[in-house]
């Protein structure tokens, strides 16, 4: 059975190089998936195009088997949450949510029984005939969110809905628009540079590096297995290293060692151990760096350092507190390292 | 000046205050005095007798004071009518679409007012006289509109500048078509500069003079010919108090500009 909403093989250039290039995409009814990438990685004009705001050069975009690449805004049945949310300041709150359904020409009395569903659903009771103007930054979310929901999207579109609230409203907006999401059981795609965003609130995860989609998985497989060194210095594994893996399942760091392949090993700053200086040297089950601390950072559950080991520079979490200028060893598990071959992009 | 004493630079400062406020009101308390002056005349200072005479002579039905006030009110609206009919269109154009002449188009809606006036004037009015606007409300209007579409078009373009294009989207992508959406999300945010624009056009149309006088005259007679025409003829009085009237709705409309016209809209023009 094809997927609820499948792009395929999309391309758009704004009359340059490739904005996205041969980009393809599944997504099942009732998922929610998230677009990860930098900015200008152009996950965002992946979601214009779905929108309607991007005509693409070639490609299909197809909702239940229709396509849709070429129809206009109006006409795909798509509603979008806006980074700024675009809440029309000239009209209420009530007005703002009940405009797609005006637009679809509703009854009267139906379209108010709808904006007072809406308003329960986000706990913005009595909100109805403020002006957005006179709202917080979570509640006009909150009214943007009603404002797509209220027509009962095909596809819910969501570009960084929450890259203007503070920490704190974020992280509970979070987990609430997770849960309705996945009560009204909404196919969603949302656009994020967040890491922990895309990893809490999707089903699944496409990462997007230069207009390509380069992975795309559950969030426990982007995070546990990336595929790229890419993928991995982008979901937190940000030390790299180059080594070389000896034929006895060894490592040596530089080029010490003559033969065996040489690989770019990727690993996480807490997956690593901080150790006093010792002639320890790499073993199969660990990868021992001689180094010294070079700097030291406070990040409240214990200290990141940065340390100088073997020509390379990596961070290392430890909770107690080193000196700079210490030397000391950077222990890592053999399975905590992420290995691929030394071709691959840096991140 | 940080050397002078507190007191001299109090004075100093009261003075300059007080000569610039008697440049702006001393004509205007001058206007005040003639049209309450029964009687005047030189070498007195002061009027001998005051009095409101003249005032029910402008205002008696037969008069024409209040025949010129609506022929000048109803060209002002029909001006403000034509130039928000062609600036509604080109100033959405210019602030949303990517025209390629963009400069050079908002330029050529300035040049009306950078000639100079009398020459552009009597060619006009030539060329309507040849087909026929001379001495109607049209070609009256025609030319204040020349006046009032760079004011329209750059304030226009400006205020649909100034909405931002993603409440438009959205708007779209609720189900409405480019029409609905001009119509109920972009015109009404535009609307304050819209209405901002109309008054300026209103304004200047109601103190026109030199385009009236050379296309209207005589079949068209608006208050600032009038006016024109009373002071020709020595009476100061009329003139005066035809002044003050047209004071009134610069004033008044000033103030409402004043709030309509807000900063995010201002930083647009030009641009």
């Amino acid at each position: 059975m094809p997927s609820y909403l499948s792009i395929e093989a999309l391309t758009v250039s704004y009359g340059g190089p490739p904005v996205l290039d041969r980009v393809s995409l599944d997504v099942e009814r009732g998922e929610m998936v998230a677009l990860l990438g930098s900015s200008g990685c152009g996950k965002t004009t992946l979601l214009r195009a779905i929108a309607g705001f991007v005509i693409p050069d070639s490609g299909m975009i197809l909702i239940e088997g229709r396509d849709i690449a070429h129809l206009p805004p109006e006409a795909r049945g798509t509603a979008m949450m806006f980074q700024s949310y675009a809440l029309w300041p000239h009209m209420s709150v009530a007005d703002n949510i009940g405009y797609g359904l005006r637009m679809r020409s509703w009854k009267k009395d139906a379209i108010a029984e709808r904006i007072e569903e809406m308003l329960k659903l986000l706990q913005l009771e009595g909100f109805g005939s403020r002006s957005v103007t006179q709202l917080s930054g979570g509640q006009r979310q909150r009214v943007a969110l009603g404002r797509a929901l209220a027509v009962s999207p095909h596809v819910l579109l969501l570009d960084e809905p929450m890259s203007n609230l503070d920490y704190k409203v974020r992280l509970e907006l979070r987990h609430e628009l997770r849960a309705l999401q996945q009560r009204i059981g909404i196919t969603a795609v949302y656009v994020t540079h967040d890491r922990e965003e895309a990893l809490t609130l999707s089903d699944r995860i496409a990462v997007i590096d230069t207009g390509r989609i380069v992975q795309t998985g559950a969030p426990e497989e982007i995070f546990h297995r990336p595929t790229s060194a890419f993928v991995a210095g982008f979901m937190g594994a940000d030390n790299a290293l180059d080594l070389i893996l000896t034929g006895d399942g060894a490592f040596a760091t530089g080029a010490a060692t003559a033969g065996g392949s040489r690989v770019r090993a990727h690993f996480r700053s807490d997956a690593a151990r901080l150790a006093p200086a010792s002639a320890a040297a790499s073993t199969g089950e660990d990868l021992v760096l001689q180094g010294i601390v070079a700097q030291s950072v406070y990040v409240g559950q214990g200290y990141r350092y940065r340390v100088r080991a073997d020509g390379a520079e990596v961070w290392v979490h430890a909770p107690e507190r080193v000196a700079e200028g210490t030397p000391a060893c950077v222990v890592v598990p053999r399975t905590a390292l992420l290995l691929f071959p030394q071709d691959s992009k840096p991140a | 000046m940080s050397a002078l004493p507190s007191s001299v630079r109090m004075i100093f400062r009261a003075l300059i205050l007080a000569l610039l406020a008697f440049a702006i009101f001393g004509p205007l308390l001058n206007l005040l005095l003639w049209a309450f002056a029964e009687r005047w005349y030189f070498p007195n200072k002061l009027p001998l007798e005051f009095g409101l005479t003249y005032w029910y002579r402008v205002f008696q039905p037969r008069g024409n004071a209040l025949a010129s006030l609506g022929t000048s009110v109803w060209i002002a609206v029909l001006t403000v009518a034509f130039s928000l009919a062609v600036a509604i269109p080109a100033g959405y154009a210019l602030a949303r679409l990517k025209l390629p002449w963009r400069g050079a188009i908002l330029l050529v809606f300035l040049l009306p007012q950078a000639v100079p006036n009398l020459p552009v004037y009597v060619n006009i009015a030539q060329v309507f006289y040849q087909i026929g606007l001379n001495g109607t409300i049209l070609g009256v209007v025609l030319v204040h509109a020349s006046h009032g579409l760079v004011l329209a078009v750059w304030i226009a373009s400006a205020a649909f500048a100034s909405v931002d294009t993603s409440l438009e989207e959205a708007s779209r992508n609720l189900g409405a078509s480019p029409w609905t959406c001009f119509r109920t999300v972009t015109l009404p945010l535009a609307m304050p500069g819209l209405i901002a624009s109309a008054i300026f056009v209103f304004l200047e149309s109601l103190d026109e003079f030199t385009g009236t006088y050379f296309v209207g005259v005589p079949d068209v007679t608006t208050l600032p010919l009038l006016m024109f025409n009373a002071t020709m003829g020595g009476n100061y009085q009329i003139s005066s108090i035809t002044a003050l009237l047209l004071l009134i709705p610069s004033i008044g409309f000033m103030l409402v500009v004043e709030r309509f016209l807000k900063a995010d809209v201002l930083a647009m023009v030009g641009r």
